[in-house]
């Protein structure tokens, strides 16, 4: 027993070894577009990772990803920008004395983006963990729709619909990749444990789960935080990646991008989170062809049909409905995969 | 007196559920909550366990009110229960389904967790070791790291009655446990809840249909009809009583 728990966490670190031996290659080898791509895919893993915490392991159908990305972003843009920079572009409204005042280096910036998220999800808790049902997606997509148009409506802040721009570009792969990587580590340690158990046993039966002495209310308000603090920092990761942010980058359309990620890998899967990112993410990237005026076997010619890739992607999600309930990698885990494989040789 | 249920009764909107019963369960002892369907039984442990509020009177575990505690404060205090219709957590194994119960009682913090600090090593394994002992008591340890719901109808049962052990409960709610057995299993059942009592020391409280079960078991038994407890003393002088009679089989008996 002791020698087979070695030898998985020898896995452990194979893993993390290569995917920091690939974040460096990817960084200093490939060409730019490649890395932007790579830096979306890994700022979408951390996205994906923590809205299956609350969505897929804790079984909580929640639709908030959009507006706890949007804070984060706002949060780290206003940290980074300095004063001047800030003085410069609020064009609607002259900003406010403390918001020229916000500064903050980059480590911090993304903290205070997570922290900022996760307070205003604790906040949300307490009306919507009190009852059960289906409120927190109301609720959570009723936020998301406000916290956009409080951006739009709060240019002393926020700069309204022209949003923030020249924000430094601080991200990188050795960022997004490192944030990632340590998200992934964070998210399946709580789900190995005693938290992560609660948040299943809530998911499978609320009710057993509170006769087995679960307080689901702390454990759905865990979840809950804890996603909303990594959707933050994606936020500010997104944000000093693009360079400038506006309200219209974060509309239900993005809640909507991670829910098929994560359906499409698994609900309740991590590792399944991490595949339907790539797929979505990087297919999304290589699927730009159907958007294209297209020469079908020289039979047909297409006209440019923007939107096409989309059709596809719908399609593709029907048939993984239709076909793979469960997603690919349904609620297992890679190690799961390796212990099967382990049981049968 | 370990519970002390005083002049409990709960309304549905106009509906009485239960009207005004007390009852009292010793230590360690086995005692039957019987009567026919719609009496208000598992009403009635809905309010010990705090999933439903009693419109009038309190319920006393320990000589402390349970009144404005929450389910799972008093599963903390020592009172577990089973359900009627088995509901394990179907994703996770055996194993897992049993650890639910040690949770509260694993002493590491959310950031221990996260961070993989000595403590949440030492803690898991102690509460796997105890999880272990609890499937080997069952003799369901082979079981361990298979699906929950991958097993029998009887080892389900097993499963329920282990998971409400890993919360080291003073008492044990037990719903209909001989539902859908058959003879064989219903009698490893009773000699397991009895040995279970002295082992864990234990107090239960059980529905149950199965005379020949109640019969067997059971110290004492309450017999509610629409609510109201028309009975309470042993199983033997139960059947007797023209009162539980005719709660059972209508009043033409007697005419």
């Amino acid at each position: 027993m002791g020698f087979i728990i070695k030898k998985d966490q020898w896995i452990n670190l194979a893993i993390v070894a290569a995917t920091l031996w690939f974040i460096w290659f990817a960084q200093t080898h490939l060409d730019e577009y490649t890395v932007r791509i790579l830096n979306n895919i890994a700022i979408f893993i951390i996205l994906a990772v923590s809205y299956n915490l609350i969505n897929g392991v804790t079984g909580q159908f929640s639709l908030e990803p959009n507006g706890f990305v949007a804070i984060g972003a706002y949060v780290a843009a206003l940290l980074l920008l300095d004063a001047d920079a800030k003085e410069y572009q609020y064009d609607i409204e002259s900003p406010y004395p403390w918001v020229l005042a916000l500064q903050a280096n980059f480590v911090w910036a993304l903290f205070f983006a997570g922290t900022f998220s996760a307070l205003l999800a604790l906040a949300l808790s307490f009306p919507v963990f009190r009852v059960r049902g289906d409120y927190l997606a109301i609720v959570t997509l009723g936020f998301g729709f406000i916290i956009r148009i409080l951006a739009i409506n709060n240019p002393e802040i926020t700069n309204g619909s022209l949003g923030l721009n020249d924000i430094p570009e601080f991200s990188n792969l050795y960022w997004t990749g490192g944030v990632a990587l340590l998200a992934v580590i964070a998210i399946l340690n709580i789900v190995d444990s005693k938290f992560g158990r609660a948040m299943k046993a809530i998911r499978d039966d609320e009710d057993a789960a509170i006769a087995m002495g679960v307080n689901t209310f702390k454990i759905k308000t865990m979840a809950f935080c804890t996603s909303a603090f990594l959707e933050g920092v994606g936020g500010g990761l997104l944000a000093a990646l693009l360079t400038s942010i506006s309200p219209d980058l974060f509309t239900f359309f993005l809640t909507f991008q991670l829910l098929i990620i994560i359906v499409l890998g698994g609900l309740g899967s991590t590792t399944g989170a991490i595949i339907g990112t790539v797929l979505v993410m990087g297919g999304s990237e290589w699927m730009r062809f159907l958007d294209e005026p297209m020469n079908i076997f020289g039979i047909v010619e297409t006209p440019a049909m923007p939107g096409m890739r989309m059709v596809v992607f719908s399609i593709i999600l029907i048939f993984v409905m239709l076909f793979a309930r469960e997603g690919i990698m349904g609620k297992r885990e890679l190690k799961d995969l390796f212990k099967k494989k382990r049981g049968e040789s | 007196m370990i519970l002390k249920v005083d002049k409990v009764t709960k309304n549905f909107g106009g509906v009485t559920a239960i009207k005004e019963t007390s009852f009292s369960v010793a230590p360690k002892e086995i005692y039957g909550l019987i009567g026919p369907n719609g009496a208000g039984k598992t009403t009635m442990f809905n309010i010990i366990t705090g999933n439903y509020e009693a419109s009038e009177g309190e319920v006393f575990f320990r000589n402390e009110t349970l009144h404005g505690l929450k389910p799972h404060q008093i599963v903390r205090r020592g009172v577990a229960r089973t359900f009627q219709n088995i509901r394990l957590f179907k994703s996770m194994s055996v194993l897992d389904n049993v650890l639910i119960g040690f949770d509260f009682q694993a002493r590491y913090s959310f950031a221990e967790s996260i961070l993989r600090l000595p403590r949440f090593f030492g803690e898991e394994k102690r509460i796997r070791a105890k999880a272990m002992e609890i499937l080997k008591y069952l003799g369901i340890e082979k079981f361990a790291e298979h699906k929950a719901t991958d097993l029998s109808y009887g080892q389900q049962r097993k499963v329920e009655i282990a998971r409400a052990l890993a919360t080291n409960p003073e008492l044990l709610l037990l719903d209909e446990p001989a539902a859908g057995m058959n003879p064989a299993e219903t009698k490893e059942l009773a000699d397991l809840i009895y040995k279970a009592r002295e082992d864990f020391d234990l107090t239960v409280l059980l529905i149950e249909h199965d005379m020949k079960f109640v019969n067997q078991l059971c110290d004492r038994v309450l017999v509610l009809d629409y609510g109201k407890s028309i009975f309470e003393g042993k199983p033997s002088d139960a059947i007797k009583d023209p009162e539980v009679v005719a709660a059972y089989l209508g009043d033409f008996i007697h005419d």
